[in-house]
């Protein structure tokens, strides 16, 4: 067998299993098996970055995706569950909305990438192996974020300023992030009133202060 | 990549190829558990020491040295319980996801260098590395952290109230200690201008003066910051929270037994060889001797032993020994670790929540803004400032630059 053909078999390894667990996450009902099918999708995504040698983007997939946001997402959901496994069931009115969106998704994201010139005509014989430079480090990415290009610097002689960096785009990210955390946070609030301070803090803070002696540091 | 191309020549390709990816991979799976089974007994060794006691004599011998295997043979025939209540998946995947983190994390932590004498020399032997990655430090880092997940899942499936607290007070800690860590390690990044933990390494070659621990006050500091917020991101006493044996009966396996408690086992002590020898590697001089043991005994290249045998066995050489010196500053990295477990008492929850966010973050954050100022006033010296920066010690200041003008020193 060729050589080249072999990057073949991981690929469809780790693309089956991202796919796999990517469906498993929509048929699941338990939030925490969610949790675990999303992270062995998000793992599997990774790997397939670092497949293609695109090292920096498979471990910031790793670290922010699969090591932040899964594990803060279960640690909410152990903060917030009020039974002890927690079952999702959707309505089926809910459901078709669903099915309807996520499909009109997937047809955009679709047309979208077929349109790229030059997947369409992916032929079936071995490809070039991937040989990835000695250049090709996380800097220019680093620099490039914070508005530097090292790959497109100003040409002074020509008059031409450098090719712009992703500071904005990088900053307008954030700003949509901390949007959508507020707005989590207020999806979240309790939803009933506590009733007003009186007599139950009143009731309670006698207990509280029979409390603190006992269970204070013995050391 | 040097397995695949020596095998190449005397085997099918598919089958070389096979063998070039299966090859690191039995080592390491080599290592960890052969290193949990090592380092067990050494556990039990350091502990009784510590507490006036002898801990294994029999089992193997004057010293105990088959206790681990004895251990393993009980826990192998013991039965495997789950409570009735477990939520039996996610019970059952727990252990592996633990112990797939740990492994995984080994991939990218390199055991030998490129034995080169002068800068830009063409590398010898290939660094003894799973897979060299240029931004190798940040996966190790990313993938030490997913290690939580597995104790997540273990203490959510459980259905136990004991579990349950143990997790969660892990997922805390971790999450929290990420931060401190991160800051400690990104000095040895500035200070190489690399996340290549191979670039990082060869940077500290010559001798001991050479090391970032001694590189100036800041990363002196950096050095007990790090050993803090590594121990307790592999959960040790006295961060063991999760355990907490006193208040939670085991934390987050208490409802494991047998073979699946081992794996937890099995992954604790493997990502302690991991944070170990990343220490070593990022602080200590990684691969090399604190004396330069390999230029005395002429190993690199234009030296006398490698004028005789050539300079490729000696560089191969020159990488085994480099790999037997990491291992053994891992080793001490632990031994330190075990030390502390036994000699420390455990940290109430909040004591570890004060230690993280009001000493462990700034402390580390001041560091790396002390350690860059440094660099920036007194620039290419090492030894506190005392000596200037060896020429023979690669350093990658701006990689896109220094590898178009020197192809040949950051090749892989």
């Amino acid at each position: 067998m060729d050589p080249s053909v072999w990057p073949g078999a991981p690929f469809l390894l780790l693309a089956t299993l991202a796919c796999a667990s990517a469906v498993a996450v929509v048929l699941s009902y338990n939030v925490v098996r969610m949790a675990l099918y999303l992270i062995v999708c998000l793992a599997s995504t990774a790997g397939l970055f670092l497949l293609a040698g695109a090292d920096f983007v498979g471990v910031t997939q790793l670290m922010i995706y699969v090591g932040g946001t899964v594990v803060l997402l279960v640690f909410g959901v152990m903060l917030t569950s009020q039974a002890q496994y927690v079952r999702m069931k959707a309505a089926p009115h809910e459901l078709a909305l669903a099915a309807l969106v996520a499909g009109a998704l997937l047809l955009l994201i679709g047309w979208g990438a077929l349109r790229v010139e030059g997947w369409n005509a992916v032929s079936s014989g071995p490809v070039a192996v991937f040989n990835p430079e000695p250049q090709q480090t996380a800097a220019p990415i680093g620099l490039a974020l914070m508005g530097v290009r090292p790959d497109s610097p100003p040409n002074a002689a020509a008059g031409q300023p450098g090719a712009a960096g992703y500071a904005l785009p990088f900053e307008l990210l954030s700003i949509h992030l901390l949007v959508a955390l507020v707005g989590s946070a207020y999806l979240a609030r309790a939803k009933k009133r506590v009733p007003s301070a009186g007599p139950t803090i009143g009731a309670a803070s006698p207990r509280t202060q029979i409390q603190t002696p006992t269970s204070g540091p013995t050391s | 990549m040097s397995v695949a191309r020596y095998l190449d020549q005397l085997l099918p390709a598919w089958l070389a190829e096979l063998l070039s990816i299966s090859l690191p991979l039995a080592l390491l799976l080599g290592l960890m558990a052969g290193g949990a089974l090592v380092l067990i007994w050494l556990e039990r060794k350091v502990a009784a020491r510590v507490q006036d006691r002898l801990g294994p004599t029999r089992v193997g011998g004057g010293f105990g040295w088959l206790q681990t295997l004895a251990d393993g043979i009980k826990l192998l025939s013991k039965e495997d319980l789950m409570p009735g209540g477990a939520d039996g998946l996610l019970f059952r995947a727990a252990p592996y996801v633990s112990m797939m983190a740990a492994f995984t994390a080994m991939l990218a932590l390199p055991f030998s260098g490129s034995c080169a004498a002068t800068a830009g020399a063409e590398r010898l032997a290939n660094p003894f590395v799973g897979q060299q990655l240029n931004v190798g430090l940040y996966f190790v880092l990313a993938v030490l952290g997913l290690e939580v997940f597995g104790v997540v899942l273990a203490g959510y499936s459980s259905a136990s109230k004991w579990s349950l607290f143990g997790a969660m007070r892990e997922a805390a800690q971790v999450v929290s200690y990420e931060v401190p860590l991160g800051f400690c390690l990104v000095v040895p990044v500035a200070l190489a201008g690399s996340m290549d933990l191979v670039v990082i390494g060869d940077l500290q070659g010559g001798g001991f003066w050479n090391w970032n621990v001694l590189h100036d006050p800041f990363t002196f500091i950096t050095v007990w910051v790090y050993g803090a917020c590594a121990t307790a991101s592999v959960n040790r006493a006295p961060f063991d929270l999760a355990e907490a044996e006193s208040e939670l009966v085991a934390g987050f396996h208490t409802e494991y037994s047998g073979l699946r408690w081992s794996f937890f086992f099995m992954a604790e002590y493997g990502s302690m060889i991991t944070v170990g020898v990343l220490g070593a590697i990022l602080f200590f001089g990684a691969w090399h001797a604190p004396v330069p043991v390999a230029w005395g005994l002429g190993l690199p290249p234009g030296g006398w032993l490698s004028s005789i045998v050539g300079d490729t066995a000696c560089a191969l050489l020159c990488n085994a020994m480099g790999a037997a010196t990491v291992l053994i500053k891992g080793l001490l990295a632990v031994v330190v670790m075990m030390w502390v477990r036994w000699t420390l008492p455990r940290l109430r929850i909040d004591q570890v929540m004060t230690t993280c966010l009001k000493y462990c973050t700034p402390l580390a954050a001041s560091m790396f803004v002390g350690m860059v100022l440094w660099q920036a006033l007194l620039p290419g010296r090492v030894l506190m400032g005392a000596l200037p920066h060896a020429p023979s010690n690669q350093r990658v200041e701006e990689p896109w630059r220094e590898a178009s003008a020197h192809p040949e020193t950051r090749a892989l």
